[in-house]
Parts: structure tokens; C-alpha cells; sequence
């Protein structure tokens, strides 16, 4: 590989995190980020999560573009996302329990994420394998880190704790922050303050 | 007694929207103005409810029979899919004046996690047929009216002073939560039931 295509696969990596910022810039995938967030650690799983179904369909469907006919396109990816969906579902319910309770209905729910079958139309399905990989990870990073952001957030203003380590006594705490309106509110803030650094 | 608690709970207390966290995007994305949700709740509610019925009966009639639950997902978006595309065929036809007004919301549902969600959820929660179709509806109704009320709101909103960054989104959100906190003066009521 040369120093040519390396720059910009990186470029194309800083992108997903950055400018394209699946969360804060792109606004997809608002679903998962708001009900999963209510701590870090919850966040980051359902970031992880996310990023693997992405990472892997990336590569199978820019490996499979060219056998894919046009017109069903949509189905077939469809079928490739689901079926990682499914390997990820199976295997948090075999080794992770709780954490596959606390995401509950939304690992499934990771099909109809409109980033990820967003990425296999708009990228996977026009470039090479490599590209893809770096897409796939870029973009599934900025989304780990735009769902444990959100959810240190919520997590240290509505408990005083960060990743459960305690800053401030729970009690100081605005539960309102762990619940539901915190999340679209905490979510509001932080997009905010994401256009404001981005301007300038 | 046991469907009016349903009712009342998938409308109000678990509201899809502001509790549930289901189907975001379109709450957001056309909640500008009062008549386009309104097409999308009438739209919404309109495949929920056929969806739920198809892939219950698929559930109980094919996968449960033959050990295959595992394949649930990937057999419930097919399916979704295609009856969505179905749907839009058959109202095309059957009825024009339908289609003029539900036809741009429809191709927009497969990827509406509403559709999904609900599904799944009466499988978890071992719901009948007969309460599935309850509960579908209930919360397709909650939907329609999140939706509708959140629009009026936004109808306002645009006509406000907003400092820059807050501009868009960032105000719809942070709106959205004000409404989700008004909804959560309905918790408690499903104890009555």
C-alpha cells in the first residue's frame, strides 16, 4: 500500500469521527443514543456494539458489490446487517446477561439503524474493501464516542459518578438526567455545543 | 378492563416517543409541520399494526414450531420490508386519494425502529393476538400524538429567537424533553389498572 491511499484512508477515519459525526453532525441513529445512554458504561457497549455490526457489514457488502444486482440491493444488505446483528445478540445473551438486559430491545434494534445500512449505500457500496474497513471504523468510533459521551454526561449529573466512580454524592444528584427527558435534553446541549466548536 | 390499561399505558405512560425512545428520526425530521405529522401518524399506524399481526402469526406459526427464534430479526425486517412495499401497492390502487396522502411517509417506515420495536415487543412481552393488535394500535396512537403535539410546538418554535448553535436540532431536543418531563405526570396512572 502506498502513502497515497494511507492518507486517505486516515482522512476518511478522522472524517467518520469528526466532520461526519454520526450522532452530533449527521443526527442518524438518534434512537440508540438516546435510550441507552443512562451511564457511560451502558453507552459505550451499545457504541461497540454498533461499531462491530458496522465494521463487518462494511467489508462483506464492498466485497459483494459487485455480485449484488442493482435492483435488490437494498434487501441484500439488509440480510448482511441482520445477520451480524443476530452473531452480536447471541453472543451478549451467552456472555454478557446483564449488559444484554440493560440494552434489551435495542441490539436488535441495531437493523434498522439508519447509519449503518447510511454507510453500506453511501460508501461500502462504491469503494474498495480497505476504504470501507477505515469508514467502518471511523464512523462506528465517532458513534462509541458521541454514545459515552452522552452517557458520562448523563450519568455524572444525574448520579455524581463517572464510569461509577463517584464524584459527588448521589443524592446531589438530578435524577431527571438518568431519566427520559434528560436524555433529549443532555443530547440538546451536547449538539449544541458541538455546532458551537465546529464554527469556529 | 385489562386492554383499556394497555390503552392508557402505551399512549401515556410508556409513550413510544418520549418514553420508549422508538422512532426518533422521523420525530424529528417531520414534525415541522402539523399536516405532515399527521400523515406520518396515519401512516404509522396503519402498517404497526398490519406488521404486528403478520409477524406475530410468523412467530408463533413458523419459528416457534421449528426452534428457530434465533432467526427473528433477520425474518422480521424482510418481512417489514416487503409489506411495506406491499402496502404502498395495494393503496396505490385501491385507493388513490390514501395514497396521495400517505404516500411519501410510507417508504420512509421500513427504517422507522417503531415497526420493529413493537414487534419484538409483544413477542417479549407474551402478549395474545388479540392484545398484540391492542397494543399496536395504543402505541401507534401515542405516536400520532407525540408527534402531532411536538409539531405545534415546533410551528412556534420556528418563529422564535434562537441563539445560533441552539438554531435546528438543539432547540427540538431540548423541547422534546420538556414534553417527555409533562409526560412523565402520567406515571403512576397504570397502577389503577
Amino acid at each position: 500500500m502506498n502513502n497515497k491511499t494511507m492518507t486517505k484512508n486516515i482522512r476518511v477515519l478522522i472524517n467518520g469521527v469528526v466532520k461526519d459525526n454520526p450522532v452530533f453532525v449527521l443526527l442518524l441513529g438518534m434512537c440508540p443514543a438516546l435510550a441507552t445512554t443512562s451511564s457511560g458504561i451502558n453507552g459505550m457497549s451499545m457504541g461497540l456494539a454498533t461499531m462491530f455490526v458496522l465494521i463487518c457489514s462494511n467489508i462483506v457488502i464492498s466485497t459483494l458489490k459487485n455480485l449484488i444486482p442493482d435492483l435488490v440491493r437494498i434487501p441484500a444488505f439488509i440480510v448482511v446487517i441482520a445477520t451480524f446483528v443476530t452473531i452480536v445478540e447471541m453472543v451478549m445473551n451467552a456472555y454478557l446477561p446483564a449488559l444484554a438486559d440493560s440494552l434489551g430491545i435495542f441490539i436488535p434494534l441495531i437493523v434498522v439503524n439508519c447509519i449503518v445500512l447510511g454507510r453500506a449505500e453511501a460508501f461500502a457500496a462504491k469503494n474498495n474493501v480497505l476504504s470501507s474497513l477505515f469508514d467502518g471504523i471511523g464512523i462506528g468510533l465517532g458513534f462509541t464516542l458521541a454514545l459515552t459521551a452522552l452517557g458520562l454526561t448523563r450519568e455524572f449529573i444525574g448520579t455524581g459518578k463517572m464510569f461509577s466512580v463517584s464524584f459527588f454524592p448521589e443524592d446531589f444528584g438530578m435524577t431527571l438526567f438518568v431519566l427520559a427527558p434528560g436524555a433529549f435534553i443532555a443530547l440538546g446541549y451536547l449538539v449544541a455545543i458541538f455546532n458551537k466548536i465546529q464554527r469556529e | 378492563m385489562e386492554y383499556i390499561g394497555i390503552i392508557i399505558v402505551a399512549i401515556f405512560v410508556n409513550n413510544v416517543v418520549l418514553a420508549q425512545f422508538l422512532g426518533i428520526c422521523p420525530f424529528l425530521g417531520v414534525s415541522k409541520k402539523v399536516d405532515t405529522a399527521i400523515g406520518m401518524g396515519a401512516a404509522v399506524t396503519f402498517v404497526l399494526t398490519i406488521a404486528t399481526i403478520v409477524t406475530f402469526l410468523l412467530q408463533k406459526g413458523l419459528l416457534e414450531p421449528f426452534g428457530i427464534q434465533y432467526l427473528q430479526t433477520i425474518t422480521f425486517i424482510l418481512v417489514i420490508a416487503s409489506l411495506v412495499q406491499m402496502v404502498e401497492i395495494v393503496i396505490k390502487k385501491v385507493s388513490p386519494p390514501l395514497y396521495q396522502a400517505l404516500g411519501v411517509f410510507l417508504p420512509l417506515i421500513t427504517t422507522n425502529c417503531v415497526i420493529l420495536g413493537v414487534a419484538i415487543l409483544v413477542i417479549q412481552k407474551d402478549f395474545t393476538l388479540l392484545s398484540s393488535v391492542v397494543y399496536a394500535v395504543a402505541t401507534a396512537a401515542g405516536y400520532a400524538l407525540a408527534l402531532i403535539i411536538f409539531s405545534t410546538i415546533r410551528e412556534q418554535l420556528a418563529l422564535t429567537k434562537v441563539p445560533k448553535a441552539m438554531q435546528g436540532v438543539p432547540i427540538a431536543l431540548i423541547t422534546a424533553g420538556i414534553l417527555a418531563m409533562a409526560f412523565m405526570g402520567f406515571s403512576g396512572i397504570d397502577q389503577v389498572f
